[in-house]
């Protein structure tokens, strides 16, 4: 027989507490979208380059594919299906669309909430900040300058209505 | 915002762009059925072995192992598979012939357990002797990869017949005109040697599959396919089971850039499903999706002659392409080189060999603009070169030269249907041509064409509901390229009803009908014109259902604003099925179907048009370290008519960066057989900050497509054009460069050449 150890795991998860008992060594990704259904969250390169499978952890950008789900432990995990509130898309969410600022979307989530974690640090990054902070996240469709786009619009408009 | 009307040429939101922002759309690894087994491939660590034996007994006896895949579970079945060449088994049956070659899969519980029992197959391999370069598979005497006489021809090649020999599985000769009495004469002659590498297409999503098979034979698939009846076809001949019994469902996929066209991963699902007698999904990683398909590596030789005026008279080019341990689509890309090889100009004679090459490899197919991304730069720096020499200004000799609409491109086949001229000048004009380069900055040009379309085979149905909503049914893979946008503002155009109004679903062989293909910038152009003409045959009948309602002419009648009017009166589209029918029930259905205009759409009677490739660049070196700073692309899309251009710029934006990657970056490093980079953390793609300083894009509407309101397809023609330019404009600042990708380390070296010079 083939026991595996296994865990009771207490999170949040995009706002909703969650209780399970899973096998330790499960990651987070397969924590969100094999146990959860929550399959926004994308897996691609599988160790931390291509920034597909980003959630924020306690509003960190976190690469889920290579985070055990247990150190999510007593954290609040946010993922892509999170982002709108009430049926209203989040502010990112509208520039990404408004900017066409995703193709074949599989990168989008990840760059979604890249963005969602580089606003919360920095409200108003100038160009080469918002390349340097999401150049860990890969899009093979877009060249790239319409997600700056996106992030520079949704820069403005957040500031705006908080300003 | 999606309740407006967006006819054709207006910026249209994505219509697939709400679900993809918020983790709904799903693609075919987020779909997990009842009772579904993962799968998980055992791969050979050599690039040549013989199996002598598998024992997966102690795999078998892990708590959540299910069942076990080999080469002796394919006896009642035909296993071999490829759409060119018959060479591909599911599994290894007698040999492994590249590192990373299937042969033993595992379908348990969950991947976990999947992974765990890869690792408890025992397999006695007897390691072979391996040709893992193109000299090697070329040399006098060379081991096969395969015994030639026994390889059957595929399904879907469309390339007349043809034999594989040696290591050769396919070779493609254009000759026009005696090439080498020109090279004899000419006032100027210039050569070279170029190599090419393997590059590797990086959709983010990796390939995927899952599998059915139900009872009585029915068998059912979720796949990342770009062709899915294609793949249909291959399964069913597999198998043994008619074609309608194979249903393949296509959700969204996470960009594909060719690397999923054709059979994938389809076999393998189906052959677990069918042994495990339970659903199999099976995905990849991205090392074994780099396994699965990547762009060929070449070598060429090309020799290009001219007048002492700058007219081109002759090239001569051969040219090897590695296709690596099976064909894939190996044929087609080296007849696509060879047909981009001689450039878009006038030829007194040409002669043209080209070679696709078996080598114990992993296997190469499509990538993006293949072909003419292997050929343009080579051509374009050999045109640059003769200026050189003449001291001919680089835009002024290609002027001279270049093919003008109606000239031959190539007997037999499509004449030039495009600008180019027109073309290049945007170009020049976006690069300010004119005006003096700043010191160390170097400025290039690339032009070239690419065979696009494949055959003309596209067909769709549009379902008109009571309500008014229209249902387009259309077998195109929506990949991120937009197909599902362009189709619903073909429709929006035609019965002039909001995007709201219309849906494109998933591709499903057992609902939307036949299409060949999605690639070779073909959708808009022939899967659009099936819509359009599906849109215009339902337009069609509301009209013939006016006019009795009415009792008017049909020209009394037209279509505005979601209604249909006569003078004053009108009904929506509602109200007429209404009174079509006598209640609110009833459908009405329009059918589109576009066939070749004449003959069967074989390879050498196209392309269905020519794609231009055209491109431009302003970049500056750091020479003490050779990395390459772009200050400025140019982009051209040529598109006869733009249905949306924001996604149209998109489409150019996202071409122009692979093709930045495919020049500067990415090379698939083998050595001995074995891929030495094969995580994303050693192959190096365009990241965010390697973009360009500005990007110019403009868009080019001759209405001179073949497609409806004279459109023509775009997407893949930057990407070949980008190496070109590059090289280009490093040679405009003295580094020439003979081998891509143009490293920081190849550039460096470049300049203390022409240094030592």
């Amino acid at each position: 027989m083939n026991i595996q150890p296994t865990f009771k795991l207490t999170t949040t998860i995009n706002s909703i507490p969650v209780d399970a008992e899973i096998e330790t060594r499960t990651l987070l990704i397969d924590f969100l979208r094999e146990h959860l259904g929550l399959t926004g969250t994308k897996r691609s390169c599988d160790m931390q380059i291509c920034g597909s499978c980003t959630v924020l952890v306690d509003g960190k950008p976190v690469s889920s594919c290579t985070t055990l789900a247990y150190e999510v432990n007593d954290r609040e995990v946010l993922t892509i299906e999170g982002m709108a509130q009430n049926g209203e898309l989040h502010p990112i969410q509208q520039a990404f669309l408004d900017e066409y600022g995703l193709q074949c979307g599989y990168c989008t989530p990840g760059m979604v909430l890249a963005t969602a974690a580089l606003l919360n640090e920095n409200p108003r990054p100038d160009d080469t900040e918002i390349k340097s902070f999401l150049s860990g996240n890969l899009c093979r469709c877009t060249g790239y300058f319409p997600i700056l786009n996106a992030v520079r619009r949704a820069s403005e408009r957040i500031s705006k209505e908080e300003g | 915002m999606l309740n407006q009307k967006y006819g054709v040429g207006e910026k249209a939101p994505r219509v697939d762009g709400p679900s993809k922002v918020t983790g709904e759309a799903k693609f075919t690894a987020d779909i997990r059925l009842a009772n579904m087994l993962e799968a998980r491939v055992l791969r050979s660590p050599f690039p040549h072995a013989r199996i002598r034996s598998i024992d997966t007994s102690q795999a078998e006896a892990l708590d959540g192992v299910v069942a076990i895949l080999t080469g002796t579970d394919l006896g009642d079945i035909d296993p071999y598979y490829g759409h060119a060449v018959r060479d591909r088994p599911i599994v290894a049956i007698d040999a492994a012939r590249f590192a990373g070659d299937p042969v033993a899969v595992v379908a348990a519980e969950n991947a976990y357990i999947a992974a765990e029992a890869l690792e408890l197959i025992r397999i006695d391999y007897e390691e072979l002797p391996a040709v893992t370069t193109l000299e090697e598979a070329l040399a006098e005497g060379a081991l096969r990869v395969h015994d030639a006489d026994l390889l059957r021809l595929g399904l879907f090649h469309g390339l007349g017949d043809f034999r594989p020999h040696d290591n050769i599985c396919y070779e493609h000769h254009m000759t026009k005109g005696q090439a080498e009495q020109i090279f004899a004469e000419a006032d100027v002659v210039v050569e070279g040697e170029f190599r090419f590498p393997a590059v590797y297409q990086y959709a983010l999503e990796t390939h995927a599959a899952t599998a059915v098979w139900h009872s009585s034979d029915q068998l059912e698939l979720w796949a990342n396919c770009q062709h899915p009846y294609l793949v249909r076809a291959e399964l069913a001949d597999m198998f043994d089971l008619p074609k309608a019994n194979v249903r393949i469902h296509v959700p969204f996929i996470g960009g594909g850039f060719g690397s999923k066209s054709y059979t994938r991963m389809e076999p393998i699902a189906v052959a677990m499903a069918r042994k495990a007698k339970r659903p199999v999904r099976v995905v990849n990683s991205v090392t074994e999706s780099m396994w699965t398909s990547r762009r060929h590596n070449m070598i060429c030789r090309m020799r290009t002659a001219a007048r002492a005026d700058g007219t081109l008279l002759a090239r001569t080019a051969e040219m090897w392409l590695d296709t690596g341990a099976y064909a894939d689509n190996g044929p087609r890309v080296v007849a696509t080189a060879a047909d981009a090889a001689p450039g878009p100009y006038r030829w007194t004679a040409y002669q043209i060999d080209a070679y696709g090459v078996y080598t114990h490899r992993s296997p190469s197919g499509s990538y993006r603009a293949f072909g003419a991304t292997h050929l343009e730069w080579i051509g374009e720096s050999q045109v640059d070169q003769v200026a050189r020499k003449l001291g001919m200004d680089p835009l002024e000799i290609r002027v001279k030269n270049l093919l003008k609409p109606g000239e031959p491109v190539r007997t037999p086949g499509k004449p030039m249907d495009a600008d180019l001229i027109g073309d290049i000048r945007k170009i020049a004009e976006g690069l300010e041509w004119d005006k003096p380069r700043p010191p160390k900055v170097g400025r290039g040009l690339g032009i070239g064409l690419l065979a696009a379309g494949s055959r003309p085979v596209s067909t769709a149905f549009a379902r008109l509901e009571s309500e008014g909503t229209v249902t387009v049914m259309v077998s195109t893979s929506e990949l991120g390229q937009g197909a599902r946008t362009a189709m619903s503002q073909i429709v929006s155009q035609e019965l002039s009803i909001p995007l709201s109004q219309i849906r494109v679903p998933d591709g499903d062989t057992m609902v939307t009908p036949y299409d060949r293909s999605t690639g070779a910038s073909r959708s808009t152009t022939l899967a659009g014109g099936a819509v359009h003409l599906a849109a215009l045959d339902l337009k069609d009948q509301l009209i013939t259902i006016a006019t009795s309602k009415w009792q008017v002419a049909r020209s009394d009648i037209i279509l505005r604003d979601g209604r249909a009017w006569v003078g004053d009166q009108s009904a929506t589209l509602s109200e007429l099925l209404f009174y079509h029918f006598g209640f609110s029930g009833g459908e009405l259905f329009g059918r589109g179907i576009i066939r070749p205009e004449q003959g069967q759409g074989t390879y050498a009677a196209g392309p269905v048009f020519w794609e231009v490739c055209v491109g431009g660049v302003e970049l500056e070196v750091d020479e003490e370290t050779g990395r390459i700073h772009l200050r400025k692309i140019v982009s051209v899309a040529d598109v006869g008519t733009a249905v949306n251009p924001a996604m149209i710029k998109g489409q150019e934006m996202g071409g122009a960066a692979q093709g930045l990657g495919n020049a500067i970056f990415e090379e698939m490093v083998f050595s001995d057989g074995q891929l030495l980079n094969g995580t994303l953390a050693d192959y190096r793609v365009p990241r965010m900050d390697d973009i360009a300083d500005e990007f110019v894009s403009y868009i080019v509407q001759n209405e001179d497509g073949p497609g409806p309101y004279g459109l023509k397809g775009v997407g893949e023609g930057i990407l070949a054009a980008m190496p070109a330019a590059i090289v280009n404009a490093l040679a405009d600042i003295g580094i020439h460069i003979d081998e891509l990708p143009a490293t920081p380390e190849r550039v460096w070296r470049a300049i203390q050449q022409s240094k030592s010079v």
